[in-house]
């Protein structure tokens, strides 16, 4: 590095940023000062890559899905390229705006703190346009962001000591903040005022259900397909890389294989799920199948990015089991009780990040407790 | 043979460089150090001025704790300087060797009775080889310890092999637990792997066998599973090196520290044995490294815990292994981003090499990445070390200095060396051995 960008240089105050970017080229030449002498060639730069990458997926699939609900509503005739490109070029803002002023907070915060770029929000950035309507104006995304990375992330001391998910807050905060712009009946769907075809439904199948039940799914006239495997492979309209189950499920096989992310809260959050949703089919409360929860609304992308993640999720094993399942089962009473909304996946993973250290606090205290009992034995 | 304790969590570190079981050279240096950093806890009294003459045994400095407490000679000769630095403080004794070494005399006999063992020790400057858990310090003579504990096998790559650097000292390893045993109950553990074929099986005590990966053979992880050590709870241990250090003492009348020392490293050119004291200087091993000087690291110890001391470094007091690594100041273009990188190890399943275990490596001393916060979950840490604690949040709880956590998530258990695996693989990149050894201190400072 120049000496200018050097504590007491001109351009000192460039220094993470110079850095960062050094760091992005090249791993540096530092070498470990003290303790073991050698170290893991892995580092956090590579872990979150292979979050990004194992998002693509369901990133590409999202920017056709985009226009293919577009062609769907304005009856126009689109071919698949067609189609991409649409979605590519309504997407691709969300991205930069997303990564523009997250990065821009991040470098400054870490200038303030003196320390190096971490490169958490690579992720973050990468999940926000894929968890929005594809439609949100800019400038909305832009205030939603840099609130929950300020407040959600760079007060508690930045990446890796931030309670909720960055990405989740940012929807949460678009949600809550501007409820008029998303909801409605165009706000899944990209049209911009354009025309759309007689029938000409909004609505996304969790919507269906949650104004008819099984029959809303069933006997609707939608431009869209609305059976089980339609939602499984994801032709319906929603946040940009949600829909479909078999891209997000293409990036679950990359992070556990690499093993950035737990198969223990990817498979207890299934079983939540599965286990209110069967009751609530017993009960009666619902006439919906319990195993159509698992491929509709955002429960699928939450699951595998975004209650993964290994900073806010419960850090003990046994935790793991217990927070999966209470994001699973949080997920399926509030699709089913709250009359407001449809989606219930971003509040239950948000509300499993807040229980998360009290889970963990639980776990760790019973194992003390039966260590000392050995002990008094 | 008893029940083997199979752990199953630990890290197999494929590290080229092991030394060769043979020994390549018998040294005396001109110069022995004496260095009182080699000993945790010590505050040194000088006993010595330039130009006495001591003897192997003789003492040159006691604590100033513990008065009883002596560090004695390795060797015969006169005291050519004492290096002091910063503030007058006292950083080695240096001894000019005799070329016949002389020892002082101490009686050849067996004690009968506890305390007349812990006085010999004490005198003969054999004491500080006693090592009381918790914290890592040198024993108090005053205590009795529940246990002593001897791990007979190192698990850490390119570390001295105890087969063959003890096949010879037999006799006095069992003389040192005879007389050890005496204070209280030593507990020997073996690796259960190479157990049958060991020299080492003829030795007499409470046996215990361990099959394991790194770290299975420090002495702390099989503590944790042979009698977990709780609050106000004080446990003893000593190496083989010690044990045969004491059984001479007992046997010969001798203090005789000289011990089979591994060279060994990515960077030694044939790695081998050599038979040498403490405090060589590292110049004195110069041909194992001649050709690389400007770009090797030499570290007294092993290569997950052992201290950077340099060219100008002497061998430490407790140390039997030397470690020559390559110096990782090279920026690697693109490193992370890289699909593939052949050349480098991970355990992580973010590269390829777990799917390639036989391949060993030219590990060098980089990094591989900036210091962060720690992002990854306790699990990560906890895969690799066989203990029963959570290893994130003790490092979290001596990171913030909260001495009850500290207590409840395992403080009394560990040494930094124990979880020297957990800093290898932590991607955040944290000087993790560091930050417990903070956390010790601060303990031995509230506790005081």
């Amino acid at each position: 590095m120049n000496k200018i960008f050097e504590k007491g240089g001109k351009l000192y105050w460039l220094h993470s940023t110079v850095d960062a970017f050094e760091t992005f080229l090249a791993v540096p030449g530092t070498v470990a000062k003290k303790g073991a002498h050698v170290r893991d060639a892995v580092d956090l730069k590579r872990i979150m890559i292979i979050a990004v990458i194992s998002a693509v997926p369901a990133a590409i699939f999202g920017m056709w899905n985009v226009g293919f609900q577009h062609s769907l509503a304005t009856g126009l005739d689109m071919n698949i390229l067609q189609e991409f490109w649409y979605g590519f070029l309504k997407v691709l803002p969300l991205f930069v705006v997303a990564y523009a002023v997250g990065l821009a907070i991040e470098f400054a915060s870490a200038q303030i703190r003196g320390e190096e770029v971490n490169e958490g929000y690579l992720v973050s950035g990468f999940f926000i346009p894929l968890i929005v309507p594809v439609d949100v104006p800019l400038w909305m995304l832009a205030v939603a962001v840099a609130f929950a990375v300020i407040f959600g992330k760079e007060v508690f001391g930045g990446t890796g000591m931030n309670i909720w998910n960055p990405a989740l807050l940012t929807r949460a905060f678009l949600f809550f903040s501007y409820p008029s712009q998303m909801s409605g009946s165009s706000t899944w769907i990209s049209l911009r005022g354009a025309e759309t075809v007689d029938g000409f439904t909004g609505a996304t199948p969790l919507a269906l259900v949650a104004d008819g039940g099984m029959d809303g799914l069933i006997n609707t006239t939608a431009q869209y397909g609305t059976s089980f495997w339609t939602m499984f492979w994801g032709g319906i309209p929603g946040s940009v890389g949600e829909t479909s189950v078999i891209a997000i499920l293409l990036g679950a096989a990359i992070l556990l294989w690499t093993g950035v992310a737990s198969w223990k809260i990817m498979v207890s959050e299934v079983l939540g799920l599965l286990a209110v949703a069967g009751l609530a089919n017993l009960a009666g409360l619902s006439d919906l199948p319990c195993f159509y929860h698992l491929v509709m609304g955002g429960f699928a992308f939450g699951a595998v990015f975004m209650a993964t993640d290994p900073v806010t999720s419960a850090q003990t094993e046994a935790g793991k089991w217990i927070y999966g399942f209470l994001v699973g089962a949080l997920c399926v009473i509030i699709r089913l009780f709250n009359p407001g909304y449809a989606e219930g996946m971003m509040l239950a993973i948000l509300l499993g990040n807040t229980f998360a250290p009290l889970i963990d606090h639980c776990v760790t205290s019973v194992h003390t407790g039966k260590r000392n009992k050995i002990a008094k034995a | 043979m008893s029940k083997t304790i199979v752990l199953k969590k630990g890290l197999e570190l494929p590290i080229t460089g092991s030394a060769e079981k043979r020994l390549s050279k018998t040294l005396l240096s001109d110069v022995v150090a004496v260095q009182p950093s080699d000993f945790k806890g010590l505050l040194p009294r000088l006993l010595v001025k330039e130009g006495d003459a001591v003897l192997a045994g003789s003492p040159v400095f006691s604590d100033k704790k513990n008065p009883d407490i002596l560090i004695t000679a390795p060797a015969s000769g006169t005291v050519k300087a004492i290096v002091r630095g910063e503030k007058r403080k006292l950083l080695a004794v240096l001894i000019q060797t005799d070329p016949e070494q002389k020892y002082a005399p101490f009686e050849a006999k067996l004690p009968a009775e506890a305390e007349d063992v812990k006085k010999a020790l004490l005198q003969s400057g054999l004491w500080p080889w006693l090592v009381q858990r918790p914290y890592g310090i040198i024993a108090d003579p005053a205590l009795t310890p529940k246990a002593i504990f001897v791990s007979a096998f190192n698990s850490t790559p390119g570390a001295a092999d105890a087969d063959f650097a003890f096949e010879g000292e037999i006799p006095a390893i069992q003389a040192g637990i005879d007389a050890l045993a005496k204070i209280a109950e030593v507990h020997v553990s073996f690796n259960a792997k190479t157990y049958e074929n060991s020299p080492l099986a003829r030795l007499n005590a409470t046996k215990h066998f361990f099959e394991g990966k790194c770290p299975a053979g420090n002495v702390g992880v099989q503590i944790s599973h042979i009698s977990p050590i709780h609050k106000d709870e004080t446990v003893w241990t000593i190496s083989l090196q010690g044990l045969a250090a004491v059984g001479k003492l007992f046997l010969k009348g001798r203090y005789d520290v000289r011990r089979m020392v591994a060279v060994s490293g990515p960077m030694a050119i044939q790695p081998a044995y050599v038979s040498a004291l403490p405090g060589t200087p590292m110049t004195a091993l110069k041909a194992f490294y001649s050709t690389n000087e400007d770009i090797v690291r030499i570290v007294s110890g092993d290569v997950l815990s052992g201290k950077t001391v340099g060219v100008e470094g002497y061998l430490g007091y407790f140390d039997n292994t030397v470690t020559l690594i390559k110096e990782g100041t090279e920026p690697e273009p693109f490193g992370w981003a890289m699909p593939l990188r052949w050349k480098q190890y991970s355990t992580d399943h973010c590269y390829f090499s777990w799917l390639t275990p036989w391949r060993k490596y030219d590990m060098d001393t980089n990094l591989h990445g900036g210091p962060r916060a720690f992002v990854m979950s306790d699990q990560y840490y906890a895969k690799v070390l066989p203990m029963d604690i959570y290893p994130l949040y003790l490092i979290k709880a001596c990171l913030a200095g909260d001495i009850e956590k500290m207590e409840k998530f395992g403080i009394y258990e560990v040494l930094p060396e124990d979880l020297a695996v957990c800093e290898f693989v932590d991607p955040s990149k944290n000087y993790i051995q560091d930050i417990i050894a903070q956390g010790i201190d601060l303990m031995l400072k509230e506790m005081a």
